[in-house]
């Protein structure tokens, strides 16, 4: 994962903002987020595969949250923004942009390696469906938030005019 | 999510269905290694064609009843995953690890 190095972002102000999410730290509402990204995703124009990697990268980013950040605790704000992006130069179709934020303290990007898949052990893996996941998976501590932010760019072929 | 057993003879399956996250992967842990670290259970189904989306926390119950059952030399076999299990699997590369059936009656039958 990238640390991202620029000035904290403001999405709410972004031209392309779709969406806000605010939701305490509790593993029950993980299927309400899912189910939002899935119609989100859906209207965006991705495909199928597609709308299953945005969700299950969203929804294992939240997991480390809830895990990592919060150690377990329900009642902790997390907020989470998604927005239309253009384009990077490598790219013909527009992307997704979903930025989580959490109070919880900095995380070391150290930890963000995540583990070797050549041996057979339980854990370890929510980072490693994240990066396969997604385009762009970037991290800043901007004052005392957390910030993750995660990019998927549509495919040209199933680019979508909506919303 | 629900999660519940059928037993026969040496065989117990435990149909699940909803999402597996990490709201209730402790609760299908725990069914799995009651079966096979305590009782025993010589073959442990999870019948997951009622199951839509694994987390990596259900993923790594899964591999938990895995490499218990393997310890204990008893088999461990999932049948009906969903596309969206399957690719979490191959992420995972765990996909060629499990025994994995497409449906009951090839998963019994194995």
């Amino acid at each position: 994962m990238r640390q991202r190095d620029s000035t904290g972002v403001s999405p709410a102000s972004n031209d392309g903002f779709l969406l806000k999410l605010e939701l305490h730290s509790d593993p029950q509402l993980l299927t309400v987020v899912r189910g939002a990204l899935e119609r989100l995703t859906e209207v965006f124009g991705f495909s199928p595969p597609d709308r299953r990697s945005v969700t299950r990268a969203v929804d294992e980013a939240l997991t480390n949250i809830m895990r990592h950040c919060y150690n377990g605790r329900t009642d902790q704000p997390i907020e989470l923004y998604c927005s239309r992006v253009p384009p990077r130069p490598s790219q013909v179709a527009d992307g997704l942009e979903i930025l989580l934020c959490d109070q919880g303290p900095a995380v070391d990007p150290a930890k963000f390696r995540g583990r070797r898949l050549d041996e057979i052990k339980p854990g370890g893996l929510g980072l490693h469906f994240i990066r396969q996941s997604m385009d762009t998976v970037e991290y800043q501590r901007s004052g005392n938030t957390n910030q993750f932010r995660l990019v998927k760019y549509l495919q040209p072929m199933t680019q979508s005019r909506t919303p | 999510m629900q999660i519940s057993a059928r037993h026969s003879d040496s065989t117990t399956i435990f149909d699940v269905t909803g999402d597996i996250d990490l709201a209730n992967s402790p609760e299908v842990r725990k069914a799995l290694m009651r079966e096979v670290r305590e009782k025993r259970t010589p073959r442990v189904v999870m019948n997951l064609s009622k199951v839509r989306y694994i987390d990596s926390s259900g993923v790594a119950s899964l591999v938990e009843g895995l490499k218990a059952s393997r310890d204990l030399n008893l088999r461990f076999i999932l049948f009906g995953l969903s596309p969206s299990a399957r690719e979490v699997l191959q992420l995972s590369r765990l996909l060629k690890i499990f025994e994995v059936y497409d449906n009951e009656d090839q998963a019994l039958s194995s």
